[in-house]
């Protein structure tokens, strides 16, 4: 039987993507940055995982244009990383799990989520980022990855509660797939932020840190959050952390956290990571 | 009537903001098409070369295209447009996402570069206009 072994989150700043392909995060800037992601590399490499299925959201790069999916699953065996306008990233081709995407595309449309299926996606930074920090520059990436990509952009996004019930029904669909898989989930994205007119820039550590002791022990009180009071507490782009209650609804309700990280700033960006285990 | 945990008019309330709504990504899907046409490098070479005349392939209004120009990315918003199309316009410039973002608060970009450094721009005072805090 398959099982999800942990949960972690982390924000996907580009500029993070964008100073480690440069080679530069010993700089004093970054140094800080990479530092809180120590811990996590030598946690991964203890853990082996086989499977990680990573929330992130789609920055017009393969969505947003013609189709505005709500919650889109990678069904394909490879997934290129995009041109965003400066090139690809120098990182590794991710490799799928058409077989656990399709087991999940079934029972979560039989659960009630209504997933758009994706066979061809090209992944940009939300996905890339998250991977270079947990697993460092390497040859290959060394799990099978299915991208979960999650429209946080185009009001009205799902709303909180929508997300954490997801993660719950993926929870059940991995506890359902007869392989015995070692899977984590991931929730990216976050935290405050905003990249948009006369109140870009705004960063907000007293939200950030509730959310981060909340979503511990009171995700209930996460789950009631509204889409408005993400925009207005946490900025436009600061209501990606929904993504964040997708990976903590997979956890069952008890986690104990292994390790937390918090950091300002990150080019526009309040950094925020997090280790959990679930404790069912 | 339904209702509602709250009035959708409070989106209008947040300052200094634009929602993202299925009406404005309609707006700018011409624009939008234009900035996603650059995540390729012929195209992007072919905007450099003449960028009035790679605008004119798009049905773009004169005021986006005039936006573009301009690498005015405040009005470029109020005319629909969403940043991670219009960072597709900033990348293919070698602009960071933190100088294009910042071209819209005002600042000069040492000075927004200054303010997140210290920690960014504060919420008190930004939650509500009509709330004033």
């Amino acid at each position: 039987m398959a099982r999800i072994t942990a949960g972690i989150a982390t924000s996907h700043v580009p500029a993070i993507g964008a100073a480690f392909d440069l080679g530069r995060t010993q700089e004093p800037y970054w140094k800080p940055v990479f530092d809180g992601y120590d811990w996590v590399k030598a946690f991964q490499q203890r853990e082996e995982p086989d499977v990680v299925i990573l929330c992130y959201n789609d920055h017009a790069s393969a969505m947003m244009l013609d189709v505005v999916p709500t919650f889109a699953l990678g069904c394909a065996e490879e997934f290129e990383p995009a041109d965003e306008g400066w090139g690809k990233r120098p990182v590794p081709t991710v490799m799928g799990d058409p077989v656990l995407a399709a087991h999940l595309a079934e029972q979560l449309v039989i659960d009630e989520f209504d997933m758009t299926l994706m066979n061809h996606l090209d992944v940009d930074h939300g996905l890339t980022v998250p991977l270079s920090l947990m697993f460092g520059k390497v040859e290959q990436w060394p799990v099978r990855v299915i991208p979960l990509a999650v429209n946080v952009t185009q009001f009205p996004t799902p709303s909180a509660e929508r997300c954490w019930q997801l993660g719950a029904r993926i929870r059940d669909a991995v506890l359902s797939y007869p392989a015995n898989l070692n899977v984590q989930i991931w929730g990216t994205g976050g935290m405050s932020h905003q990249l948009q007119g006369p109140r870009a820039g705004l960063i907000n550590p007293e939200f950030d840190n509730a959310f981060l002791d909340k979503l511990v022990d009171r995700p209930d009180e996460l789950r009631k959050l509204t889409r408005l009071e993400f925009l207005r507490e946490s900025g436009s782009e600061g209501i990606e952390l929904i993504m964040w209650l997708i990976m903590r609804g997979a956890m069952g309700y008890t986690v104990r956290e292994l390790q937390r990280f918090y950091h300002v700033p990150a080019s526009n960006t309040a950094v925020g990571h997090v280790v959990y285990r679930p404790l069912v | 009537m339904r209702t509602r945990l709250y009035s959708l008019d409070e989106l209008d309330d947040i300052p200094g903001t634009k929602v993202f709504t299925a009406m404005r990504s309609r707006q700018a899907y011409h624009l939008h098409k234009f900035c996603m046409s650059l995540m390729e490098a012929a195209n992007r070479e072919a905007f450099r070369e003449d960028e009035r005349a790679y605008l004119d392939r798009f049905r773009m209004s004169p005021e986006q295209k005039q936006a573009v120009i301009d690498r005015d990315f405040n009005q470029l918003i109020e005319l629909g447009g969403n940043i991670y199309f219009l960072v597709k316009l900033s990348n293919t410039d070698g602009w960071s996402t933190q100088k294009a973002v910042g071209s819209m608060t005002g600042m000069t970009p040492d000075e927004y570069a200054a303010m997140m450094r210290a920690g960014g721009r504060s919420i008190e005072g930004n939650r509500s206009i009509k709330g004033k805090n």
